[in-house]
């Protein structure tokens, strides 16, 4: 494993830890930005650079905002931040940190170390990936349009009935 | 030899998902427990992308496409409702306050 | 030959919608009622050319175009292709040719409307969905038809959506014909495993001529789209929809009822009908449904008080006659049918429009009367399509459609499995009866509204924008039918010769006294009707409401309270059960028991075996108590059940 790889990974995973237990919403969105630029760079080390720029474009880009918008028009304060330390205290932890520590240690335990021949080395082109979304898999994107759409209309909805009350 | 091994990507979504899930535990806020969910849906996005790269399939970056799709359409409801939430004199945003329905 | 004509067709409309529902507030009533009958005129003019090509071709000619492929993946592949043959051919002709005279009454009945772009948006929308329906030659396409005809009847019946019972009308039909959508889309899947991957109409039915579906395939299939057609065709259970559809403008009605919505589920068997013709069971269920829904429809058409309502029953009647056809295997006498209730059925609809309008607004035909006086032109037009939908012989279209529907229905034989068969004759009865009740509701109708005394008064005149459709209507309905006769008359069969020229009907040699039956009928109803209401002392003027029978069929409420009771009522009920949650009362209200009864019983001997088994019923208690306050209803609490369950099911799956 490269030290650039092991640079990002574990950019990825602290970043994810620093996401879960800012105090400041703001301060989490700058890091769970930074977590997903770091996996980026992973996905680019796989060879999935397409994906790579999905992530940043969409992910940290689009999403983000979206919560960075929220997160502005919710109007956090020191009250928020002082309750959020109030509900962050040690013993909350407890429980879920144990959950966490059981799903994570059987999951490593199940992993089996693969065995097979060396993986080939040409990266998968974001002509590949339109080819097979757009050959074998276009009843998906038929299918992920229809999530959409009812995302669209049930974000839309619930907007505007908060609009409609005021 | 590439970068990451198969191996390697597993161990680090298997992180990424333990602390996305401890992260949707233990906060009360729904804003952040949303951000939780998104690190635990990228964590299993890296896991099809991984097994693409080492089987040389380029449905491992479909598959990513369409979470990716499924994360926005999460993160938009679920930011709606929060939105709403707040408007509708639940400031604290706790998860744990809207539970009308219990059993 | 030129398919590039067949695209075209279905683009004049929807450029129409388009450019009207743009221009909304921009653009005067006058240009917005120019631009839809434009639209719908060229695509007409297009029809007729496009009729005369294919004729003029080979006997089996069809004109394919495929546009561009929608999606291919392995096992399965839907291109946007259309076709045109002769059934189709009738079809278009009839759409854009009644769809245009629609139009131009629109224009001027609609005038005065502040919503004009939105209804002709609608309108036009409306057309271009239906021409997508009969022209596609992939059942998948078809289904993008089918669909934008179902949004459509959505958005113009619930046009007026100030008033709730508008939009409640509008959802009512919406939901009664998605059920059917649902149908047609599981009868499509069943006909793509049979086809392996395919939806064009011929692979179909090739794949189902060679035998690559099993028989319970094809039955299972043949019952899916049947009741996608009855529900389309407001056909009985789903016959609910139609009258309620009356609040929106007359025009929508017209349209609905003449040219687009319900007459698609009559084309979609009658494409299919090579289909059905291997599926007996569901094609005597097709007769025998279409047998009962025109005698009822023809009932409740005899009580009704409301003009339009009479016609929308009258339709829902039609239909049933058509149905019985495509049971009985005629399904050329279907489109015929299907052809000349297009005329007639748009010409009662547009003429009574005019007649509400000029009433001001009075539906109630006991309030109308003595019409005949002040607007003799109108009731010239609305007694030759009562008519014509009656069936009057020799001189009215209607009189041939149901004639070949009649002698079709007499020859009918179904041989149903186990030795059990249906024969016609008893059907062909409950058709005649059908048609007796048919001239004596309509002709009631007549009589009431147009002779007698002098209801309310009516004020202005129709304009002449509205009158021309009218004319045009007028001789489409009396002169439409002699293209096809009964062989006792004059053996002409141009119409059939045109659907099927390769397959002449086999004209079995029948009894002159059929004929005179069926024409007889209708005599006899008008002869009735005159009898009870036309003379000038009437034997009754209305019959009595409050009869416990009478009541629910006059409003049309009897279904729908059926409806409720069977339906809304059971959901109701669970809703209300579950939000009692009998089962964690069940739980803790159990161990209670069992705790009381043990300490009863246990109350003479308190020694160590009673305390025992109190102990144990206390914690049955506790542990029924326990579980009660897992569903605590906190989000969090879940999401740790969740992970929970999955260490359980890791841990199980590593131990194993």
């Amino acid at each position: 494993m490269h030290a650039l790889a092991l640079l990002a990974a574990s950019v990825t995973v602290v970043g994810a830890i620093m996401v879960i237990t800012r105090r400041v919403a703001v301060h989490a969105v700058l890091y769970l930005v930074v977590t997903l630029l770091a996996l980026a760079a992973v996905l680019v080390m796989q060879g999935a650079s397409f994906a790579a720029m999905l992530e940043i474009i969409i992910y940290a880009g689009a999403i983000m905002v979206l919560f960075v918008f929220v997160i502005m028009m919710l109007n956090l304060g020191q009250t928020d931040s002082t309750r959020e330390k109030e509900w962050l205290r040690p013993r909350a932890w407890l429980g879920p940190g144990i959950l966490a520590t059981i799903v994570c240690a059987e999951l490593l335990y199940c992993r089996r170390p693969l065995s097979g021949p060396a993986p080939a080395l040409a990266p998968i082109t974001a002509h590949d990936v339109g080819l097979s979304l757009f050959g074998r898999y276009v009843l998906m994107v038929e299918l992920v349009s229809f999530l959409l759409l009812a995302g669209l209309v049930s974000a839309f909805y619930i907007g505007r009935n908060r609009m409609g009350r005021h | 030899m590439p970068a990451f091994s198969f191996n390697d990507t597993l161990l680090l979504a298997t992180a990424l998902f333990s602390v996305g899930l401890a992260g949707i535990l233990v906060r009360r806020n729904m804003v952040f427990m949303l951000m939780s969910l998104d690190i635990m849906l990228n964590a299993a996005a890296l896991v099809f992308v991984g097994a693409g790269a080492r089987w040389h399939d380029a449905t491992g970056q479909v598959m990513f496409l369409l979470i990716l799709a499924l994360a926005a359409v999460e993160t938009a409801v679920g930011l709606a409702l929060i939105v709403c939430l707040h408007a509708h004199g639940r400031p604290t945003l706790d998860a744990d306050t809207g539970n009308l329905l219990k059993g | 030959m030129a398919t590039f004509l067949i695209p075209i067709l279905i683009l004049c409309p929807l450029a129409a919608s388009l450019i009207t529902f743009v221009s909304a507030g921009r653009m005067d009533a006058r240009g917005i009622g120019m631009v839809a009958c434009a639209g719908v005129g060229i695509s007409a003019v297009i029809s007729i050319i496009l009729s005369v090509m294919l004729l003029s071709g080979p006997v089996t000619g069809v004109l394919q175009v495929t546009l561009w492929p929608w999606m291919h993946m392995p096992g399965f592949s839907a291109d946007i292709a259309f076709m045109l043959d002769r059934v189709s051919m009738l079809m278009i002709l009839v759409v854009t040719v009644v769809g245009l005279l629609i139009h131009i009454y629109a224009a001027s009945y609609m005038y005065h409307d502040p919503g004009i772009a939105r209804f002709f948006a609608c309108m036009t929308l409306f057309v271009a969905a239906m021409l997508v329906l009969v022209l596609a030659s992939d059942l998948l396409c078809l289904f993008i038809g089918w669909e934008g005809v179902g949004l459509c009847s959505y958005l113009l019946i619930g046009f007026w959506y100030d008033d709730p019972a508008n939009t409640v009308a509008a959802r009512k039909a919406f939901y009664m014909t998605r059920m059917g959508d649902v149908a047609l889309l599981c009868g499509l899947l069943l006909l793509v495993t049979a086809t392996g991957g395919s939806l064009r109409i011929g692979t179909v039915l090739a794949a189902v001529a060679n035998g690559q579906l099993a028989p319970s395939g094809i039955n299972m299939a043949a019952l899916f789209i049947l009741v996608a057609a009855l529900a389309k065709s407001a056909q009985i259970p789903f016959q609910t929809w139609l009258p309620d559809a009356m609040a929106g403008p007359t025009p929508t009605s017209a349209l609905i009822h003449a040219a687009t919505m319900v007459t698609a589920g009559v084309y979609l068997i009658a494409r299919l009908h090579d289909l059905f013709a291997m599926a007996v069971p569901v094609m005597a269920l097709t007769a025998v449904l279409g047998a009962l829904t025109l005698l009822m429809g023809a009932c409740t058409a005899l009580v009704q008080s409301d003009l339009k309502r009479i016609l929308a029953w009258s339709t829902i009647s039609q239909l049933g006659y058509m149905f019985l056809a495509l049971g009985c295997g005629v399904w050329q006498a279907a489109l015929f049918h299907l052809m000349t209730h297009a005329f007639f059925k748009a010409l009662l609809f547009l003429t009574a429009g005019a007649i509400i309008m000029r009433a001001h607004h009075e539906q109630d035909i006991f309030r109308l009367g003595g019409l005949r006086h002040t607007m003799p032109g109108l009731t010239a037009a609305f007694v030759a399509g009562a008519s014509s939908l009656a069936g009057l012989p020799l001189v009215t279209a209607g009189f041939y459609s149901k004639e070949m529907i009649l002698s079709g229905v007499w020859s009918a034989h179904f041989n149903l499995t186990h030795g059990w068969t249906l024969s016609g004759p008893p059907l062909w009865g409950m058709a005649l009866l059908g048609a007796f009740l048919t001239a004596l509701y309509i002709f009631r109708c007549v009589f009431i509204v147009f002779c007698g005394k002098a209801g309310t008064g009516a004020a202005g005149r129709t304009s002449r924008l509205m009158s021309i459709p009218l004319g045009c209507l007028c001789i489409l309905s009396l002169c439409g039918g002699v293209i096809e006769m009964p062989d006792t008359l004059l053996p002409l069969h141009l119409f059939s010769g045109l659907l099927d020229p390769t397959a002449v009907l086999s004209h079995t040699h029948q009894p002159a006294w059929l004929v005179m039956a069926g024409a007889g009928a209708p005599l006899a109803g008008l002869g009735v009707a005159w009898v009870l209401w036309g003379r000038s002392s009437p034997v009754m003027r209305e019959i009595p409401g409050q009869a416990p029978v009478i009541c629910p069929v006059r409003t049309g409420r009897g279904m729908d309270a059926l409806y409720h009771y069977a339906f809304v009522q059971p959901f109701c009920l669970l809703a209300w059960l579950t939000r009692l949650d009998i089962l964690n009362h069940a739980v803790t209200g159990t161990g209670l028991l069992i705790q009381t009864a043990s300490a009863r019983i246990f109350r003479a001997r308190a020694d160590f075996l009673g305390r025992l088994a109190i102990q144990a019923t206390r914690m049955i208690r506790w542990a029924g108590h326990l579980l009660g306050l897992l569903h605590n209803g906190r989000v969090r609490w879940y999401a740790a059940w969740i992970a929970g369950g999955l260490c359980a099911g890791l841990a199980m799956a590593v131990l194993s």
